[in-house]
């Protein structure tokens, strides 16, 4: 068990020197002054220009560029990003607050997902069911942007139940509109898998057996069914953490979330390489993370799973 | 081995860690102040904004975002009314007799918000800092004008082993030789020649006093500036980065920008967007940044809520002279029939909703001077015939080459494909030669392209005025080697017309040169002028009534709050 978490741990350094390196290099071969860029028409004097450039050590090669961005991550200094704020404050405001947002949007997808799932599992070919596969095909057709938009419109400029973007005051109630959208799609994929996995868990032998023991039927469905059924939702849900965690650009834009994904657009848009890899480093770790919890929900869920030999 | 107790343990401590984290910022989230308390003068305004790029020291902010915040925290020696007039603010009186030796009185008792007295020595330590080229301040070279200013900014240039050049700062002089403080309420300024406008200038931001903690620790300072303005920062760490800025009405200032409302809460967003649907709610109290498609509808959606007037921007197409096609005398030609081919009247109506107009000189008509009917401003007409006659007429000359067709590069974001797509077919149907946009992601791409002389085409080229001055928008813009020149038009007529301007002794003779400066920029046509613009902004039910500057800045402290 402990070995498995090192052996999965150890993996972390070859993906993150690949994904870092990959990543720093696309930026560096952006086309275009990063520093010119930041000053548009008005241009400073070119001391400035040439100052930043050196700061940024943009004007060194790549190798010396992504050598000294690694050697400062390591030493944990991340440095300044081009407006001269440091990174590691910015990381450490926008984490939370996507973190929050994903947690929220993880939370309404696992637990309406699977109780959709179950109901429709169960009563397979019933009203409820039908009414649900159409319903979640349809959420699933329509891109996240619309779905987003319309939300913002009726819910928060028609009916005004919630305020229509984020802002400053990001917590649970405001990001719950954003967390909704973004959990909508990922709703429909989970209702769909624990619907399917459900209904195939309703014949298997076990369950037979259980039920000829005489257990009631909820203690069934929750504690035979349902825990066996888990597996893919599982696995389907730690890979969509990281993807909640760096992918909600579209999301966090129509809300003007201060998070992630927000950030993340700003440095593309600026080429800031230091600040787009540490986003990225991080991302990598808690991609990494989060499906290690996946493996080690898997023994729980399902005691046939060994980690070692 | 099986899933043990420990293990089970660890993943709830994960799980509970990942929640932690997730509170942290949850739990203080305030009000943003959109109370709907009624015919309140210290109600406090959200507005649109985005995160300042620099510490907001004035000399050091040259974008708009930054821009609005310090213009609210200082007072200058002058400052500029609605119209673009320059007024004295923090000056009692500017005068000169030469043009070039000036004698500023600062009016006494006045006071940073921390205490520290304005004088004369305030403005002149401030300007010397804001030049001296080892502070690394964007807007340093508005000293240029003073007589000492090259020693206090003077660089190192270095050629690197790869033939690059490297400039580091290497100032000779601390102070500039021309600016003195003779007493506590005295400035005297010499010039290193006459420049007639000079004092119009007073009161853009890099001129701006600074208390001495701004000079002795800029960055920290930048964080948490303290101004004279009509507005000061809330409390220390008002600017939360990348989400707002507060700022509240600073009781002591007696200027003639009293603040009409109990302060600003900048709010910051990376999209018009969602701004435009805040404003809808009244969850947001105005803005100036419309998204594009909303230029049709905001009149409708904010009736006796919106309100347009023009700034003082330029905007042109610019013609690079290294392009073969348009050298000498066919060169001439063809860039004639360009501007003619171009109907600038309906792409502002059918392109932007009327939000533009066509331009009728090099300078925008709300800035004093402006003079409409320049000799050679016909070009200016849509007039698709005699296009094609003069580029006729150019073939003759020498022949055109046709061999690839003729690109306009421009950035395609904030809307610039649509209206190039029309100049383009313009020059398709009234020239009969192939034209298309070379499109960029990023403007950074096609300002390299410029700066190295690269294009192989024509250009879009926007200038917005630092200050209210004809000679601003012509001088960084079209003089030999001038800053934003990066085309490297050249013209020593225009520019001994521009000196002689600045050298003048009144206003009005000033800008009758730089009007007879514009005769030589319309024979040239280094660039095509295109289009005025007007800026729309549109407000929520919080609010009475605004308006914007003469540089399409909102008049934030004049702003009343229902």
């Amino acid at each position: 068990m402990i070995r498995f978490i090192l052996r999965r741990l150890l993996q972390v350094i070859p993906v993150f020197i690949g994904t870092t390196l990959l990543v720093y290099y696309m930026v560096f071969a952006l086309p275009g002054d990063p520093i010119a860029a930041l000053f548009g028409d008005r241009q400073p004097p070119q001391a400035v220009i040439d100052t930043l450039r050196s700061q940024y050590n943009l004007d060194q090669p790549f190798w010396v560029q992504y050598g000294l961005f690694l050697k400062n991550l390591f030493t944990f200094n991340l440095g300044n990003d081009f407006t001269g704020q440091p990174i590691a404050a910015s990381l450490a405001r926008v984490f939370p607050v996507t973190a929050m947002l994903a947690v929220e949007a993880l939370a309404i997808q696992a637990i309406f997902g699977v109780a959709f799932g179950v109901f429709a599992g169960l009563r397979r070919g019933g009203w409820f069911d039908s009414t649900v596969l159409v319903a979640s095909l349809v959420v699933i057709a329509v891109p996240t942007f619309v779905l987003g938009f319309v939300f913002q419109l009726v819910f928060g400029v028609q009916l005004g139940w919630a305020k229509p973007t984020v802002g400053a005051n990001a917590n649970w109630g405001t990001l719950l509109l954003p967390a909704v959208v973004l959990g909508l799609v990922s709703f429909a994929y989970v209702l769909r898998l624990t619907r399917a996995s459900v209904s195939e868990n309703m014949n298997a032998d076990y369950v037979r057996t259980a039920t000829a023991k005489g257990l009631s039927r909820p203690r069934v469905v929750l504690a035979h069914i349902l825990r066996n059924s888990l597996i893919p939702v599982v696995t389907y849900l730690g890979a969509n953490l990281g993807g909640l965690m760096g992918g909600a650009i579209v999301t966090e834009g129509i809300f003007n979330v201060p998070g992630v994904g927000n950030k993340l657009y700003q440095a593309v848009l600026r080429s800031e390489g230091p600040t787009i890899v540490s986003i990225v480093s991080v991302l990598v770790l808690v991609f990494v993370v989060a499906n290690l919890l996946v493996d080690l929900l898997y023994a729980w869920l399902d005691p046939r799973i060994r980690y070692d030999q | 081995m099986r899933f043990t107790r420990t293990s089970k343990a660890l993943g709830i401590v994960a799980i509970a860690a990942l929640a932690l984290t997730g509170c942290g910022t949850g739990g203080g989230g305030s009000n943003d102040g959109a109370s709907s308390a009624a015919g309140d003068p210290n109600k406090v305004i959200t507005a649109y904004s985005n995160e300042p790029q620099n510490p907001l020291l004035p000399a050091n902010t040259n974008e708009v975002y930054g821009g609005r915040v310090v213009n609210l925290l200082f007072e200058g020696l002058r400052s500029y009314d609605a119209n673009g007039k320059a007024v004295n603010a923090l000056a009692d009186s500017i005068e000169s007799s030469d043009a070039q030796n000036w004698t500023i009185k600062v009016k006494q008792g006045q006071k940073f918000t921390n205490g520290e007295a304005i004088t004369a020595k305030t403005f002149v330590d401030s300007w010397n800092f804001a030049a001296n080229s080892k502070n690394l301040q964007n807007n340093g070279f508005f000293f240029e004008s003073i007589a000492g200013y090259d020693d206090v900014s003077a660089v190192d240039s270095t050629k690197g082993a790869d033939g690059k050049t490297t400039t580091t700062p290497a100032p000779k002089a601390d102070k500039m030789s021309g600016l003195q403080a003779t007493d506590d309420s005295t400035i005297t300024v010499k010039l290193a020649q006459p420049e007639a406008d000079w004092s119009l200038r007073l009161g853009y931001s890099a001129f701006y006093p600074l208390p001495s903690a701004a000079l002795a620790d800029p960055k920290t300072y930048g964080e948490n500036p303290v101004g004279n303005g009509p507005y000061k920062f809330e409390k220390q760490g008002s600017w939360v980065h990348d989400q707002s800025i507060t700022l509240v009405k600073n009781p002591d200032y007696n200027g003639t920008r009293a603040a009409k409302n109990g302060g600003v809460t900048f709010k910051f967003y990376t999209d018009p967007g969602p701004a435009y649907t805040d404003l809808q709610s009244d969850n947001l109290d105005i803005t100036d940044v419309l998204p594009s498609n909303a230029l049709k509808t905001y009149v409708n959606d904010f009736p006796d809520r919106n309100a347009t007037k023009a700034v003082a921007t330029d905007s042109t197409l610019n013609i690079p002279g290294y392009n073969p096609n348009f050298q000498g005398e066919a060169g001439k030609l063809r860039r004639q029939a360009l501007s003619y081919a171009i109907n600038r009247e309906e792409i502002a109506k059918v392109v932007f909703n009327g939000t533009r107009t066509p331009a009728k000189a090099f300078a925008p008509p709300v800035i004093d001077g402006f003079k409409e009917g320049i000799k050679g401003s016909e070009v200016l007409n849509f007039d698709p015939a005699k296009a094609k006659d003069l580029w006729a007429q150019a073939d003759k000359i020498q022949p055109y080459d046709a061999s690839k067709p003729l690109q306009i590069a421009s950035n395609t974001d904030g809307g610039n494909k649509e209206w190039i797509d029309a100049v383009a077919n313009g020059f398709k149907n009234n020239l009969g030669i192939q034209a298309e946009i070379q499109p960029f992601a990023k403007f950074a791409e096609v300002l390299n392209l410029r700066k190295s002389q690269q294009l192989p085409g024509l250009t879009r080229a926007g200038w917005q005025g630092d200050y209210p001055s004809l000679y601003n928008f012509l001088g960084p813009v079209w003089a030999t080697g001038a800053s934003s020149n990066y085309e490297k038009y050249s013209n020593p007529e225009f520019d001994k017309l521009l000196k002689d301007g600045l050298a003048a002794k009144s206003t009005d003779e000033a800008n009758a040169k730089f009007n007879q400066a514009q005769e030589i920029l319309f024979q040239d046509l280094p660039g095509l002028p295109l289009w005025d613009q007007a800026r729309p902004i549109v407000w929520s039910n919080n609010i009475t009534k605004a308006e914007t500057g003469w540089n399409g800045e909102i008049l934030y402290y004049g702003i009343t709050a229902k």
